[in-house]
């Protein structure tokens, strides 16, 4: 049995146990000093003037510099573009110089020696603001005489774009027997990941390069966007380093401003500077996520059939553009609203719209949980209107095992298919591990005892493995780049193995999963195989991890890289035991000839061959040394359910999660282990958006939910045990036979909550209420009707 | 000012300001950056150290309250080469994914095993409220302190 499918314990733990993994704030350089940001208060306001005198002159204070002095960068570039329709782009610099269009934006810069003496100093800045009218909510933004926040974006409009067919699913909610609306809130979040953002860098003089470490998920993109797009300067000419990062979950891929400030600054003042967020700037100055306002039209005939689904939403991008900001509510949402149903019409328009709030952007899932809430919402209301069970609803709507590969309608998906499913299998094990017969009961007699329990449902797909080259590209979907992944793989003379990818561990386990499939390809054991990866300058360039890529697109190109050291491998071998390369085999880490297991090499003994090059085939080169760079044919598409089981309390509306049952496809598993916990901490975050999460701002535009004390990331007691299990329906789109498994549990989780809370209350007549479904909320809904079930 | 505290089991001194904390001075002053940093309300416990055996957060704490205290650090649990159990166990039962929140819920997960020599997975979770884990969803972190008190 190889190693490939084995719940290995993780080789980048024993760093993490003990204190020694160095994370950005741990770098320490030789004459290294700090910088503290000076942040907007307004929401929207134009800078009059800024004096930096008094800062200058506290003692400590190497710089203060503003917006004026780093007029020679060019703005942030947007990577992003929503696409086939026209972007009215804005995006920021590394300090506003005239104007801010949200709270916590950066004006000025204290560079000190240490970090009590820069923010010391930064209250020592005056500036002087003229505030502007505000508006934070997306919808209100877009209608006539809200505040203008960009002159090239009329109505706050960064873009209007659309997927599916009009007329047609016009029609088809004409000819339906039922139409059902209804307006859902997908609530703003704030990430949180447990280490905030912070960037260090030093430049050399002499060779007129810049070293930049920085919390990114991606630093070879960062690398581009900084030199070719910012700078303006070879992109040989600096190099970028994630150390270790403390999770992402999408916060981490961007170009934020900070990042180029701090490569400016150390060429400005000669020597390297770090700056650390705290996490009250991580609250307003990282991206948040989600933040839709959708109405939904479903037509559905009595039997419980969907005919067609109409999509209105309102995204909201924030003040100024994130990098990548437009192409999630319109690629990663839109196009995914067919979810695991065969819906014959359907049709989504979306208005990305600025706003006088923080930036938005991918957080875990982007796009694709607010596409699987608004459609598993649906799916109960239909249940609720039709008197039909949930599950059966479901189960009369999903695409059937024999139609894969399936396209969804309307050209939703813009020429894809959903490589391979079994809805149903999912569905039934689920089903299973509840016993929902016996939960019915029990929820019945429990309401005769004025106890209410509640069970909900979420049905999902995903899109993984973002993603071919030319379907996102700006050919396509608008993508500014390709979506391919790297990898190398070297064979030392020793046997011993170095992988480098261009994927990016921030918490998902790659240096074992990389090393797995590795070991498993040349047949060696996984101790032998080091994982490299993060530093642009020792590995091929790469996109780095997000939208659940790094096994169904990264893994490949590890994947491919140890089938060319094989290929090479075996030829080698045919001229050291003098036979043809036809007759031999690739087994269990040695070249044999096929059915003479005794003429053959170990990789280990070639390897050492290839490395010493004494004696190599006419043409051959030495050294096992194969990279590859592989583009994906099309994305993955996980799927499953999750089952959720509350119970309120009907006295103080508060919901405990009593049962959580998933069961995930994501094809096949490279590590069961860490699978799971990639589950168990997106049910935890999604679960965290139906019940307790979400981002509040006054009509100033100031963050209320601004810390750790307003925003309720849960604790431990908060979220439940979970049951989770697996079926296994490969992916047909990469020889590993993977699709993707980082963001399933957040996507499935928030609607499974939901409308396991909902299904609590219906003997309130209580039939929609908008997250987060705090105690007050669902007490007010409860009691609405007079207190009585 | 200066401040003497017996840090992981050797005497260190610090020549520090006042107002500084307790966690900047094991981070800045003593090199000892295993314990971090991941909030400033005193909310997550990234930054949680054993002072006289009891854990406290370390950025709630000034350095001159620590001066002449015994503290322990996620840098001080091997002994002899081995892990703490507490350590092994995380290790063993995927007990986290980024690390970041890991050494402070380590030294918490001791001092609550000090309380608690057979815990309940609740007392367990109520015991771990004042530590913020964003990836693992709590359910491994709970199974690796009950692995370790098992094993303790």
């Amino acid at each position: 049995m190889g190693v490939l499918g084995q719940s290995i314990k993780r080789r980048e733990d024993p760093r993490l146990i003990t204190g020694e993994a160095k994370f950005l704030d741990d770098i320490q350089l030789p004459g290294l000093v700090h910088a503290a940001i000076l942040r907007s208060p307004f929401a929207h306001a134009k800078i009059k003037s800024i004096n930096t005198d008094q800062a200058k002159a506290y003692p400590g204070v190497i710089g203060v510099f503003t917006g004026k002095d780093f007029m020679d960068l060019n703005p942030l570039p947007c990577a992003w573009a929503a696409g086939g329709v026209k972007n009215n782009l804005n995006t920021p610099r590394c300090l506003e110089p005239d104007r801010v269009t949200h709270t916590g934006m950066g004006v000025a810069v204290v560079v000190a020696q240490d970090r009590y003496i820069a923010e010391d100093a930064l209250a020592l800045i005056q500036v002087d603001w003229e505030p502007l009218p505000v508006v934070t909510d997306a919808k209100k933004a877009t209608e006539p005489g809200a505040p203008q926040l960009h002159e090239n974006a009329p109505n706050n409009i960064e873009c209007e774009w659309e997927c599916g067919d009009a007329a047609a699913t016009q029609a088809a909610l004409d000819g339906a027997d039922v139409v059902i609306k209804q307006t859902l809130i997908n609530q703003r979040l704030i990430p949180n990941s447990m280490e905030t953002r912070g960037c260090a860098a030093q430049y050399n003089p002499a060779s007129e390069e810049y070293t930049v470490w920085m919390t990114s998920q991606a630093p070879h993109v960062m690398r581009l966007l900084m030199t070719a797009f910012v700078f303006g300067i070879p992109e040989t000419k600096m190099r970028v380093i994630s150390p270790q990062v403390g999770g992402g979950f999408g916060t981490k891929i961007y170009l934020y401003p900070e990042y180029v400030l701090m490569a400016a600054l150390s060429k400005k003042i000669g020597c390297p500077v770090k700056w650390s967020e705290t996490r009250r700037e991580n609250y307003i100055a990282t991206t948040h996520g989600r933040d839709h306002i959708t109405d939904i039209e479903i037509g559905v005939n009595k039997d419980g059939a969907l005919m067609g689904l109409h999509v209105k939403t309102y995204a909201n991008m924030g003040g100024i553009l994130s990098t990548i900001a437009p192409g999630i509510p319109t690629t990663l949402y839109g196009r995914l609203l067919s979810g695991p149903y065969k819906i014959p019409h359907i049709y989504c328009h979306v208005s990305n719209v600025y706003t006088n709030t923080a930036m938005v952007d991918a957080y875990r899932g982007a796009g694709r949980p607010e596409a699987t809430y608004v459609l598993e919402r649906a799916m109960d209301l239909v249940a609720n209107e039709l008197g039909m069970d949930p599950t059966a609803v479901r189960r009369k709507n999903f695409i059937p095992s024999d139609e894969f590969p399936y396209t969804p309608a309307d050209n939703i998906l813009a020429g894809l298919t959903y490589d391979s499913g079994n809805y149903t299998l999912t569905l039934d094990k689920a089903l299973d591990m509840l016993d929902y017969t016996g939960f019915r009961q029990e929820q019945e007699q429990a309401r005769k005892k004025d106890k209410y329990l509640g069970v909900g449902f979420s049905s999902y797909i995903e899109l993984c493995g973002v993603a071919p080259s030319a379907w996102i590209g700006l050919p396509g979907q608008g993508w500014g780049a390709g979506l391919w992944e790297s990898a190398n793989i070297r064979m030392h003379l020793t046997g011993k193995v170095v992988v480098t990818t261009g994927s990016q561990n921030h918490g998902q386990g790659h240096e074992t999963t990389m090393a797995q499939i590795v070991a498993d390809q040349l047949g060696i054991p996984v101790e032998d195989v080091l994982v490299e990866h993060s530093d642009t300058a020792g590995a091929p360039f790469g996109y780095g991890s997000y939208g659940s890529r790094s096994g169904a697109v990264g893994g490949v190109a590890v994947y491919r890289a140890a089938e060319r050291i094989k290929e090479k491998a075996k030829r080698l071998a045919a001229h050291m035991l003098e036979a043809n390369v036809q007759d031999l085999v690739y087994q269990d880490g040695k070249v044999m000839v096929k059915g003479t297991p005794a003429a053959s090499k170990t990789i280990q003994e070639i390897a050492l061959a290839s490395a010493v090059g004494y004696s190599l085939p006419e043409g051959m080169e030495p050294f096992l040394d194969e990279t590859s760079y592989y583009d994906p044919p099309n994305c993955t598409y996980p799927f499953g359910t999750h089952i959720c089981v509350v119970e309120v309390d009907k006295h103080t509306g508060s919901t405990r999660i009593l049962r959580y049952v998933a069961v995930d496809d994501v094809g096949n598993v490279i590590n069961p282990m860490i699978v799971d916990g990639q589950v168990h901490g997106g049910i935890a975050q999604g679960a965290a958006q139906a019940l307790y999460e979400g981002a509040v701002y006054d009509d100033n535009g100031t963050l209320v939910s601004g810390s750790l004390m307003d925003y309720a990331v849960p604790t431990a007691h908060m979220l439940p045990s979970y049951e989770t299990a697996r079926t296994v329906t490969p992916s047909p789109v990469n020889p590993l036979g993977v699709k993707g498994a980082g963001e399933t549990g957040t996507i499935a989780s928030t609607p499974a909550v939901v409308n396991a809370v909902l299904d609590a209350l219906k003997p309130f007549g209580v039939k929609h209420l908008d997250m987060p479904l705090t105690p007050e909320k669902v007490w007010r809904a409860m009691n609405s009707n007079g207190g009585k079930a | 000012m200066k401040v003497t505290m017996r840090v992981n089991g050797q005497t260190r001194e610090a020549d520090i300001e006042p107002r500084w904390l307790l966690v900047h001075v094991l981070r800045e002053k003593m090199g000892l950056t295993g314990t971090n940093v991941g909030c400033d309300t005193s909310q997550c416990g990234a930054c949680t150290v054993l002072m006289d055996g009891m854990a406290v957060k370390s950025c709630n704490v000034l350095a001159v309250q620590a001066d002449g205290a015994d503290i322990t650090t996620i840098e001080g649990l091997k002994t002899d080469g081995a892990y703490h159990p507490v350590q092994q166990a995380f290790w063993d039962n995927h007990g986290l994914q980024c690390g970041f929140c890991t050494p402070g819920m380590i030294m918490t997960s001791i001092d609550l095993l000090r309380e608690h020599d057979n815990p309940s997975d609740d007392t367990i979770r109520r015991g771990l409220e004042g530590n913020l884990c964003r990836c693992t969803g709590y359910e491994n972190i709970v199974r690796s302190v009950r692995d370790a008190a098992d094993k303790m």
